[in-house]
């Protein structure tokens, strides 16, 4: 197969960017779409041009560093799915491709595809965890929990942290991701004590950042590769 | 060549650890901010340690190359971990989890160390559901336990194919909060490219800002290395792709032993390479093997039937028929040997990868028919859907094909009972030191290592560390430091500005991984090993005369980041196949061809080499030191799965 790319290409942050278009050839159904990319950057080097940006680490769909959107979708049209694990036989019929990174004022462009997504980490340092210290914690089946509540929480707890939701949201919202972290608490015993103030201290810090919030274009639950429910979202709520 | 000094404590197993951190120094509350400790790398085992290590008060600086501590390799860890509970009541017993440890790394591991991770076992899977890692339950709301990996008890803890993902989550949430505090401050996409000693003390690191380029000095009272493994040295392995030597590798030349470079797992169970682009192979659980029967065709005419055209009578079920005891459940090594065995006599399937077909079936209609589609797709449905998305098959109806893929080191910077290194002020935790695990791991038993080094043995050892020296007051003015710096920028000239820049790091990568893969693999041979080492010391020369590598190093560069984690990987891939041919016997997943028992499995030899080998880096050259290893509990036997 042979496909045309538009891929943007931004020097940092401060700078412009622009779609820029090369052309890759003979690339075999089974190589997967970060190994296209691979091979584009290959060239380059050939070329003696610099390599195109993007992230990336565990390449099977669960450290949440892989972000592009492509043709207008985050992680692709495929449900389900982050962008490492498309594979090119995804794309036999589409020979043009549209290569973005994740669009949100509060996860600037570093370089090329690659965003800075550190706000998610200051929204985790704000309250997303359980205040317990090393060696304070009992016996681990003193607590039990219904097998409900720990497959709810997780459920809620597989997020990977990758954005997409923010980015396919017109808000720019975090709300999916923010909340998939608060039920995951909430549905614990463990958890549940600071679940109010932990809702709290999120939130202000997602507002802090600069995301927006929410007004249920459920757009966030289609892309996200974790299939994380609004349901999260509702249940954050109620505990405001 | 001189003995090395583990510093175990003597006397009774059972109260060792206790009697240890009762001889070690404390510093008192209120003294411990005045304390400033670099922990490098943010896994499992650096979160771990960072969230513990700032809740006591001290002040930890952390740095990871990834974008968040959250997306460390940890994460991608399906299985489980390992805790003695006998919560099943199947005869468990930190005794029993020792045993297995010890006996599945084929008696190369230091039993003081492997008994207290079998008694922290279990600390481990508290502090975690505290932290609100939901591991699995049953309805009644306890804990859910599975059998893994070759153990005949119930002590695995899992939350569905995705624990590391859920323990490390824990563990980053923990650290979070420290950094919340203040007390841990944290720095990612940095890369550490040289450790700084002053005066034979571990006193700092040079980074490397992944983004601006810039290079910067950091110093401490002490260094913990937290980095994880190297099997990504084999270019192809189940490892992310950021994995490196490089920090280990840093430390190696300044003078830490680099101990058993060459014990290096290669997993069984992992989808199987279809060409040359491939850039990474994916694990699919061990767990699968509970149920899948793994078979080859018996007839090389078969291979490339369809699978499911092909005769009952006409199928190898080769580990059922080799190991009948354990079948389909053997140890990794025996497993994975087995398997490239059947594909090296021709009777591998799938697609040809130059000229050979690598890989096996692992077929599970037979469970289907016994306990049901849904039931099958409950239990794995998540690893199926992953299999069916990388190879385009669906599992349900045809059977998986798998293939062995390096996926875990065994070796690493050796450390003494305290997780100290060779060099003072130098730890090293989780997959980064030698470990615990001998010749060999077990699964489910890395995540549990690497939380034990993080939440309860490092942050005391390193404690003690602390109470017993003096510190001089050093400064970015100080010649180690400007020395330090100034090679690291001079390293980077030097993969900038290559004589005759010609090919990409990934050439070299590659090539440097079909040469350790085929020579110190899953078997090894004096002679192929000989003649990798020629080839790699080209293949070095190569590299540095015509590496290319375009960008600006003052700038967001990940084909630099990629040539200095190759020019490592080569000179590591050196001592691999160094210590490989050094150790003249086979144990556990270091097969030597002329050390092997008629019935393929490893022959030990105990009285010459029962040691751990552990390298210094002298004037260029790797000289050896051994720890010789004393089995006061229990005595070395022969590890058969039949
Ligand atoms: C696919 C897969 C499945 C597995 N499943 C299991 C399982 O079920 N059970 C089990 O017990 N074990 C399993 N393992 C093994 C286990 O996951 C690892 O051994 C363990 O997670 C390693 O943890 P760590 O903290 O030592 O290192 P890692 O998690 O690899 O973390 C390394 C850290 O160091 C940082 N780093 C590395 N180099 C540098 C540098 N030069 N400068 C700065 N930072 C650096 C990284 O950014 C990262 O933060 C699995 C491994 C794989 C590959
Ligand atoms: S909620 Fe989904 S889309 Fe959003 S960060 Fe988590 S995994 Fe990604
Ligand atoms: S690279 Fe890890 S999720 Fe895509």
């Amino acid at each position: 197969m042979n496909f045309i790319l538009h891929i943007w290409r931004q020097q940092n942050a401060e700078s412009l960017g622009d779609f820029v278009t090369y052309q890759v050839d003979n690339i075999d159904g089974d190589t997967s779409f970060l190994e296209m990319l691979d091979q584009l950057n290959e060239q380059l080097i050939e070329k003696g041009e610099d390599c195109v940006v993007f992230d990336y680490d565990c390449r099977e769909g669960i450290c949440g560093t892989c972000s592009l959107v492509i043709n207008g979708h985050p992680h692709g049209e495929k449900n389900a799915t982050a962008t490492c694990q498309l594979y090119m036989r995804d794309y036999a019929n589409q020979n043009e491709l549209w290569i973005e990174p994740w669009r949100a004022s509060s996860f600037p462009v570093i370089k090329d595809l690659a965003v800075d997504r550190d706000a998610f980490d200051r929204i985790i340092q704000a309250g997303g965890f359980i205040s317990v210290s090393t060696g304070s914690a009992p016996e681990a089946n003193s607590q039990l929990v219904s097998k409900d509540n720990a497959d709810n929480a997780f459920d809620a707890a597989t997020c990977i942290g990758c954005g997409a939701c923010v980015a396919v949201c017109p808000n720019a919202s975090a709300s999916l991701f923010v909340a998939a972290k608060i039920n995951h608490f909430h549905q614990l015993p463990q958890g549940r004590v600071e679940s109010k103030n932990r809702a709290k201290r999120m939130i202000n810090q997602m507002e802090v950042e600069g995301f927006g919030s929410c007004s249920n274009h459920r757009h966030c639950e289609v892309v996200c590769p974790q299939e994380i429910s609004v349901s999260n979202i509702t249940l954050m709520n109620s505990l405001l | 060549m001189h003995n090395l000094n583990p510093n175990e404590p003597s006397g009774p197993l059972e109260n060792r650890w206790e009697k240890h951190l009762f001889g070690l120094a404390l510093i008192a509350p209120q003294n411990r901010k005045k304390y400033n400790i670099i922990v490098i790398g943010t896994g499992l085992a650096g979160a771990s340690l960072c969230a513990t290590l700032g809740e006591a008060g001290y002040n930890v600086k952390s740095f990871c190359y990834n974008d968040s501590p959250r997306r460390a390799h940890s994460i991608a860890a399906q299985g489980g971990i390992n805790a003695s509970k006998n919560y099943q009541n199947d005869g468990d017993s930190t005794w029993r989890l020792f045993y297995d440890t010890i006996k599945g790394g084929d008696f190369r591991a230091r039993e003081s160390n492997v008994y207290r991770l079998a008694q922290l076992s279990c600390n481990i899977i508290d502090q975690a559901v505290s932290q609100g890692v939901p591991f699995a339950r049953e309805y009644s709301g306890y804990l859910a336990n599975r059998s893994f990996g070759g153990t005949q008890v119930s002590r695995t803890f899992y939350a569905r194919g995705q624990t590391g993902q859920q323990l490390l989550l824990g563990a980053y949430s923990a650290m979070s909060k420290e950094i919340s505090s203040g007390r841990v401050k944290h720095q990612s996409r940095s890369e550490m490219l040289e450790l700084i000693i002053v005066k034979d003390r571990a006193r700092g690191i040079v980074v490397r800002d992944l983004v601006s380029g810039e290079i910067s000095a950091h110093i401490a009272d002490c260094v913990v290395m937290c980095t994880g493994g190297y099997s990504n040295a084999y270019y192809l392995s189940t490892n992310a792709k950021g994995c490196n030597t490089s920090a280990t590798w840093r430390a190696y030349k300044k003078g830490a032993y680099f101990a058993n470079p060459s014990f290096t797992q290669i997993h069984p169970t992992c989808v199987p390479p279809t060409g040359d682009n491939q850039s990474k192979l994916t694990l699919m659980s061990e767990s699968l093997r509970n149920d899948g029967r793994i078979w080859a065709p018996k007839n090389i005419k078969d291979c490339n039937k369809d699978p499911n055209n092909i005769n009952e009578e006409d199928r190898d079920y080769f580990l059922e028929r080799m190991y009948p005891a354990f079948a389909n459940l053997v140890p990794r090594d025996i497993a994975s040997r087995a398997l490239k065995g059947i594909c090296d006599e021709g009777r591998g399937v799938g697609s040809k990868v130059n000229n050979q077909r690598l890989g096996v079936y692992l077929d599970f209609s037979s469970v289907i028919e016994k306990i049901g589609l849904e039931k099958v797709k409950e239990k794995y449905g998540n690893l199926f859907d992953m299999y069916k998305s990388i190879t385009g098959e669906n599992p349900y109806q045809v059977p998986m094909k798998i293939y062995p893929a390096p996926h875990y080191t065994m070796g690493g910077l050796w450390v003494d009972y305290n997780l100290m290194t060779t060099i003072n002020g130098l730890f090293a935790t989780g997959e980064a030191n030698f470990s615990d695990h001998g010749a060999n791991r077990l699964g489910a038993s890395a995540l549990m290592q690497g939380l034990a080094d993080g939440y309860f043995i490092a942050p005391q050892t390193v404690a003690n560390y602390l109470a017993r020296s003096q510190f001089e007051e050093i400064d970015d003015n100080h010649p180690e430091v400007v020395a330090s710096l100034e090679s690291v920028k001079a390293r980077i000239g030097k993969l900038m500005n290559a004589p005759k820049p010609k090919h990409s790091p990934d050439y070299f990568h590659q090539k440097l991984g079909r040469i350790l893969w085929s020579a110190c693999g899953m078997s090894r041979e004096k002679q192929a090993l000989k003649a990798a080492m020629k080839d790699i010391s080209e293949l070095e020369s190569e590299f540095w005369q015509s590496i290319k590598v375009t960008g600006s190093e003052s700038d967001f560069n990940q084909t630099l980041e990629k040539a200095g984690r190759v020019a490592d990987f080569i000179e590591l891939g050196y001592l691999m196949c160094r210590d490989a041919i050094d150790r003249e016997e086979s144990c556990g997943a270091h097969a030597r061809l002329e050390f092997l028992a008629e019935s393929g499995d490893a022959k030990r030899d105990d009285e010459n080499y029962s040691h751990v080998a552990a390298w210094e880096f002298q004037d260029g050259t790797p000289v050896l030191h051994k720890e010789h290893l004393h089995f006061e509990f229990i005595k070395p036997s022969v590890r058969d799965y039949k």
